[in-house]
């Protein structure tokens, strides 16, 4: 039922709310004078050179690649979680603990490939 | 009620989102616009009682699916991106005009002709959109289509660490 979500948007809005607050608190108390050094980008101290949009290589790919299969796989194993008590009450947590086990070690398999080849390596 | 004033919120934010999306310089800003998006109709399915699509909104769009694009914008040359046309507001209005008129048409004949759907009473909605409902049918009845999607993502996971890990000679 959408109630027992509310403690999720009070903690959403308590979180959104003082982030905000901190941030136009800084801006108003603290002084703020500014000059063409200070705004400058920061680069360790260098004058900044060339732009800052260029492309990037990305050598986290593969990481990224396999956290999405991951992810996925958290989707399945979030009603397995949240239903657990229930499971718990109807005597069949066990059975169903086996069948998510199972789950979890086709997905491993797909991991220890992953960490045999060295996908999880930087280049 | 608070359900309908939630509703309306979300459904307002997220279309705030999508106009910032679309309407901001920077790819990257575009990005956390369309994080804002994703979280707005996370709320507008909770405000609809579909708890499990909420969590997976939230666990799938803003987490997987961002990172997908925050990979594009990274491996895209930004400089040679072509500029947004904007500053064109007579042009735009009539953009919304023209969808609002064309969903107040669909609306009408829909309604007319019989064909949208009975609403759902809340206890139904609560019902079959909790994670609950779900993983008794997914871990009794369904158990063996469970495990074939394990070994689908098992595949997913070997082709793409093939894939990449190829050496081309």
């Amino acid at each position: 039922m959408l109630s027992d979500f509310l403690p999720l948007l009070l903690m959403l809005l308590i979180a959104t709310g003082l982030a905000m607050t901190l941030l136009k608190a800084a801006e108003l108390l603290g002084p703020r004078r500014p000059n063409r050094i200070k705004q400058k980008a920061y680069e360790s101290g260098m004058d900044p050179i060339g732009t800052a949009r260029e492309r990037y290589s990305v050598k986290f790919y593969l990481v990224a690649m396999i956290f999405i299969v991951f992810d996925v796989e958290v989707v399945f194993l979030y009603p397995w979680a949240a239903s657990f008590d229930e499971f718990m009450a109807a005597g069949q947590a066990l059975p169903v603990l086996g069948i998510v086990f199972f789950f979890i070690a086709i997905l491993a398999i797909g991991l220890l490939y992953d960490i045999k080849k060295g996908g999880l390596e930087f280049d | 009620m608070i359900g309908p004033i939630l509703f309306s919120v979300f459904a307002v934010a997220a279309i705030a989102g999508a106009l910032g999306m679309l309407f901001s310089k920077n790819p990257v800003s575009s990005a956390l616009w369309l994080i804002l998006t994703l979280f707005c109709v996370a709320g507008l399915y909770l405000t609809l009682n579909a708890t499990f699509i909420a969590v997976v909104q939230v666990l799938v769009y803003a987490g997987a699916i961002m990172v997908l694009f925050l990979f594009v914008i990274m491996l895209l040359n930004l400089a040679e991106l072509p500029r947004l046309q904007t500053g064109d507001g007579k042009r735009f209005l009539g953009y919304v005009g023209a969808c609002g008129i064309f969903a107040a048409l669909m609306i009408t004949t829909s309604s007319a002709l019989g064909v949208l759907p009975e609403p759902v009473s809340v206890g139904v909605a609560a019902e079959t959109g909790s994670a609950l409902n779900l993983a008794t049918l997914l871990f009794t009845q369904y158990a063996l289509p469970f495990e074939v999607i394990g070994i689908l993502l098992l595949v997913a996971t070997i082709g793409a660490v093939m894939l990449a890990k190829r050496r081309f000679v």
